[in-house]
């Protein structure tokens, strides 16, 4: 049986440095989705021992207040990542992102050894959840094959940074050069059936084209996006969240279809709007989305 | 354990604290620095000897500038000094001596 949290809601997902004291203390107070304590790039080569000793004891002295516990680990190509992920089932992390995923061996690699700490550190098996970045032309090329890899795979995110290096860019603000990555991501992943997040945003000068950005990434299929500043978590919610008025459209429609479908009708109008059976899975999301965002207060 | 050779964890940044460990004459020799020393001192001392405690260390001379850290960041930083001094990164004993 699938986990039970392999789907929760996951708008906002907040990267913390492990080495900062200061910043892993507290911060459920911006009431982030997720919180992703960093071990990898945020961490100087020569403080990533001291970064897990952090990481230990936040994991399991501090309470978050339900704020999902992600931790990034360092890639599969250095020395860390082994003790890291020993440290992360023995702390009790809720999620693990791999850090540069190119293939599902990559995946499956992980998988063994966290099998293997579960065992160690006496951990149910299967609990500790897993997420692939993917940072590399050949990571995005291989996503669909990334996105069917486990059945602890949560889904995949975007390392836009890492990602336009490779392909021999630059990140330029316009978007243009994520625009192949992202719609081959969004695809694998709701083919396969997992969740997908944009990129970090890290002009926090330009909070404006940050919101344009969200409202993309929301209209593409997105289901949130990788944060490095807690300003930018109330915008996040704000566009993911669905409003009061797309809320009751889809209450009428869910309504509508199935009073409608017990009397033999199969397309009919709500609100001028010409509907049928195919919208009925986009207004049960709305639904659901709300209900997780906590905004519904309906009977569905 | 022992303390092999001198080794420090941590920063002088807020909410963190610096610690180091050196080889001791046969007993633990510690000494605190902090800005919270009047309303925390206790909590702060018992915390790094019952670390060190855990960790079995009976010999050392321990210094301490703690820069309003909790508990758990004065532990892990405790922690992360004694195994430098031991030269061990990999295999730790997670959950066992290094625990809440």
């Amino acid at each position: 049986m699938s986990h039970p949290n392999k789907k929760r809601l996951r708008r906002s997902m907040m990267f913390l440095n492990c080495q900062k004291p200061g910043l892993i203390k507290d911060p459920y107070i911006y009431k982030p989705d997720s919180i992703m304590l960093d071990l990898e790039d945020a961490v100087a080569e020569n403080q990533k021992d001291a970064a897990r000793y952090s990481l230990f004891h936040a994991l399991q002295e501090i309470d978050y207040h339900g704020v999902e516990r992600v931790v990034r680990i360092n890639g599969l190509d250095t020395p860390h990542w082994k003790e890291d992920i020993r440290v992360c089932v023995a702390g009790g992390a809720d999620v693990i992102r791999i850090a540069k995923t190119e293939t599902a061996k990559d995946v499956h690699t992980v998988e063994e050894h966290v099998l293997a700490a579960e065992r160690e550190f006496g951990r149910p098996e299967g609990s500790t959840l897993l997420m692939a970045a993917l940072e590399s032309c050949r990571g995005v090329l291989n996503a669909l094959e990334v996105c069917e890899s486990s059945d602890r795979l949560i889904g995949i995110a975007l390392s836009g940074g890492d990602y336009t290096k490779d392909l021999q860019t630059v990140i330029t603000g316009t978007g243009v050069e994520l625009m192949g990555a992202r719609q081959q991501m969004i695809i694998a992943a709701r083919a396969a059936g997992v969740q997908c997040w944009d990129t970090v945003f890290t002009n926090l000068d330009a909070m404006d084209v940050f919101e344009e950005e969200v409202r993309m990434i929301k209209m593409m299929g997105f289901d949130g996006k990788s944060l490095v500043n807690p300003r930018q978590i109330d915008i996040v919610h704000k566009i993911f969240t669905p409003s009061q008025k797309e809320i009751i459209f889809a209450e009428k429609v869910v309504k509508e279809i199935e009073e409608k479908k017990a009397l033999g009708i199969g397309v009919f109008t709500v609100d001028g709007k010409m509907i049928d059976i195919a919208f009925y899975d986009g207004a049960k999301r709305t639904i659901n989305l709300a209900k997780a965002s906590g905004v519904y207060e309906g009977d569905l | 354990m022992e303390i092999k050779k001198a080794a420090m964890a941590g920063t002088l940044e807020s909410s963190d604290a610096q610690v180091t460990v050196e080889p001791g004459n046969g007993s633990i020799e510690l000494s605190i620095e902090s800005s919270v020393i009047h309303q925390f001192g206790k909590q702060i001392r018992a915390t790094i000897l019952e670390t060190l405690n855990r960790l079995e260390v009976g010999s050392a001379k321990v210094t301490v500038v703690d820069k309003g850290a909790l508990d758990c960041t004065l532990k892990a930083r405790v922690e992360c000094a004694v195994y430098r001094s031991n030269d061990m990164t990999e295999n730790l004993p997670w959950g066992g001596a290094i625990r809440s």
